[in-house]
């Protein structure tokens, strides 16, 4: 089963090896890790997703809290949250074949972010089904290359996945 | 007021309450060991880096304090690798400072240049390369503080050459503020009675204890703990001591060489107390089968222990000291029923013993040792055969007067480790209890005992094999005894020309004597009792067993 954490971390350097060398050296199963700056400058925020049970879950989330540089965790339930990954791919697309592959984007509500005799870029986000799905379908039209990002994950409503300095 | 790095580092470990180090010098720590040279601190220089993180962990061990070792960049910070892995799997608060090459050379494989922050990653409980002078103090005191509180553990701090020789106008950095950083000490009250409810309950309690009862201090706690509601009490090894040996509720040590009625106890108890424990493999055997009967109450300090490794119906996260201080306030005492009087019987059916023939016993030599020292030594111990017995045959009544290699394994602890425990703790009489195959793997470090009159005693259980490897040769591979027989220096012309005593005892009736002639003398002494060759180490439950499958 699948899990979303979103943590946050002090911005320290080596603060990502520090995580990803932990998820590594206890095993733990990770489908992704994507972090980035947030509201508050000196924090970052890491989005993780963890497959498996609700012991292998209780485990990740007790030794990442045991990292100095980690001061927040909480888990996102899917139901509760707004889940997005972004991905561009290049697919191939020759004059004959543009406006298939137009047609496709405009079905996906995707963009096209480049275009060039032999290839168009296509911007893409979404859920990893919807990725999967566009992705199945650009492949009749070759594709040449493409990259995602992993999940990024916030909750729904006023709530917020916060840390304030306790005075 | 103007201060170099050096100074700084200095000035803040003599805050720390810091008065000895364990070192070894080079050319990234220069600047270091300049300020050192005329600064009010002891400094001990080892034979090998690894000899000082090993010293800098026993003198934690038995004293209680933080220990401090030092080395420059590179080989020397790698040697102490291993040192570092040691206090990491023993919770040992050690803080460990490394020289570095200077920043502008950083990442471009200068002479002497290793990641030291990158290799001890997984082996610290935090670590630290300071780049920048001014954040130095601060880093100095986050280290101490993060290595001495919650569940306690070596940090590493790395300085740049430059950093150390760098002099800025001093500013105080001020108290740690750790933001992530809050070890929970207090028990919930809920799961307090949860707990109390469950004990009053329990018809067939046990309390398996470890190293958390003698970090925390929490002994006299434990004894009365286990007094009021008369359970007995296995220990881990590393919970030797944290439990008087000779009280009447004591059932040794459990797990692959614990003791039979401490295995059956714990098979049959309806309810375990863990207690500053961690469910190592080398305790629980198979573990579908580990206190099957029982539901299992977990207190220790570490979250993320609780349900690691088996399923806790309670956990009580906390300080031990408190938690069992907060229990026993909850808890009437309890009678003596059946199940005391079955732990009694099981004790007098299956007593730790050994075949007298005759020849030189391992397990007389440590009775020996036992009886000549009174019961009051500080024991350190490399890891192996003579380790087992140590812990078998010496009955330790006092915390940190144990001191073992107990979740790395780490040959080669004792010694060094003896050394620290000496300079912890000069007047009292501490014994390395080696293997031939162990001492061999620190035996430079006698020329510190000798440098510095630590006049520890050294009794190598000699068989000629690395002992543990061969038992189980014997045991599971048909006794081909493949790279494990050793043809050894003679150690007492080792000892001597180190400027230590040496005594060699191949007769039974010649271990008493010797050990008294090492006490007599204020020398470091090492004494090679020539053992029984092929003796075991008995009980054993054979790996991935269960603990009621013991040989022996």
């Amino acid at each position: 089963m699948k899990h979303t954490l979103a943590v946050l971390v002090l911005n320290k350097p080596g603060v990502l090896a520090r995580i990803s060398g932990l998820l590594s050296r206890r095993v733990f199963n990770i489908e992704s890790i994507a972090a980035g700056y947030t509201e508050e400058p000196d924090i970052t925020r890491i989005t993780i997703v963890v497959n498996g049970d609700d012991r292998e879950l209780d485990q990740v989330v007790k030794q990442l809290s045991k990292l100095i540089d980690v001061i927040k965790i909480q888990e996102l339930h899917s139901s509760e949250s707004i889940e997005r990954e972004l991905a561009l791919i290049k697919v191939k697309a020759d004059p004959t074949r543009r406006s298939d592959i137009v047609d496709i984007v405009e079905i996906f509500r995707a963009n096209i972010v480049d275009v060039n005799r032999e290839t168009m870029v296509v911007e893409l986000t979404g859920d990893e089904e919807k990725i999967n799905a566009l992705c199945a379908v650009l492949e009749d039209h070759g594709i040449v290359e493409m990259v995602r990002t992993g999940k990024i994950a916030l909750c729904r409503g006023p709530g917020a996945t916060k840390y304030y300095q306790e005075q | 007021m103007k201060k170099s790095g050096a100074q700084i580092l200095v000035d803040c470990l003599r805050e720390q309450g810091v008065d000895t180090i364990f070192g070894y010098p080079g050319g990234a720590v220069l600047p270091i060991y300049d300020a050192l040279y005329d600064a009010d601190i002891r400094h001990i220089l080892t034979r090998h880096e690894q000899g000082a993180a090993h010293a800098a962990d026993g003198y934690a061990r038995a004293s209680g304090r933080p220990g401090v070792c030092l080395a420059t960049s590179g080989p020397g910070a790698t040697n102490l690798v291993t040192g570092i892995a040691n206090a990491y799997m023993d919770s040992v608060p050690l803080v460990a400072f490394t020289g570095q090459v200077v920043t502008s050379q950083l990442g471009k494989d200068s002479f002497q240049e290793a990641d030291i922050t990158g290799i001890t990653l997984p082996i610290t409980k935090h670590n630290y390369l300071v780049k920048d002078v001014r954040d130095l103090a601060r880093v100095i005191r986050e280290a101490f503080h993060i290595a001495t509180t919650g569940r306690p553990g070596p940090v590493l701090v790395d300085i740049p050459k430059d950093v150390s020789s760098a002099v800025i106008e001093y500013e105080d950095p001020g108290p740690v503020n750790l933001p992530g950083y809050r070890p929970v000490l207090e028990p919930s009250a809920e799961q307090l009675n949860r707990a109390a409810e469950a004990i009053a309950r329990a018809e067939r309690p046990v309390i398996y204890a470890g190293g958390g009862v003698v970090y925390s201090g929490a002994h006299r706690e434990l004894r009365r703990f286990a007094e009021l509601i008369l359970a007995p009490v296995a220990t881990t090894l590393m919970g030797l001591g944290g439990f008087p040996g000779d009280h009447p509720l004591a059932l040794g040590m459990l797990g692959m060489h614990g003791s039979k009625y401490a295995n059956y106890a714990v098979c049959e108890c309806d309810l375990l107390i863990a207690v500053g424990v961690r469910f190592d493999d080398r305790v629980t055997g198979k573990l579908e089968s580990f206190a099957s009967q029982a539901r299992i109450m977990h207190i220790d300090i570490d979250p993320a222990e609780i349900g690691k490794n088996v399923r806790v119906d309670i956990p009580l996260v906390g300080d031990v000291k408190r938690v069992l201080s907060a229990l026993i306030e909850r808890l009437k005492a309890k009678l003596p029923g059946a199940w005391q009087e079955k732990i009694q019987t099981w004790k007098k059916e299956y007593p730790i013993t050994y075949e007298e023939n005759g020849r030189l016993k391992p397990q007389q030599v440590i009775r020996e040792i036992y009886r000549v020292t009174k019961g009051q030594a500080r024991i350190t111990t490399e890891v192996g055969q003579h380790q087992m017995w140590a812990a078998h045959y010496y009955t330790y009544t006092r915390p940190r007067t144990f001191i073992s290699s107990g979740g790395l394994g780490t040959m080669g602890f004792g010694l060094p480790a003896a050394i620290g425990v000496q300079v912890a703790c000069p007047g009292e009489t501490v014994f390395d209890i080696a293997g031939d195959g162990s001492i061999q793997m620190n035996i430079q470090e006698l020329a510190t005992a000798v440098n510095y009159d630590l006049p520890v005693k050294v009794a190598i259980l000699d068989n000629g094999y690395l002992g543990m490897v061969r038992q189980w040769q014997e045991l599971f591979y048909n006794r081909r005894y493949s790279y494990s027989e050793l043809v050894n220096p003679d150690f007492v012309k080792l000892a001597e020309a180190y400027g230590a005593e040496g005594i060699r005892v191949e007769k039974p009736a010649d271990v008493r004597p010797a050990l008294e002639q090492a006490l007599a003398t204020s020398k470091p002494v090492l004494i090679d009792f020539i053992i029984e060759r092929e003796e075991n180490v008995l009980p054993f439950v054979p790996p991935g067993e269960s603990l009621d499958r013991m040989l022996g």
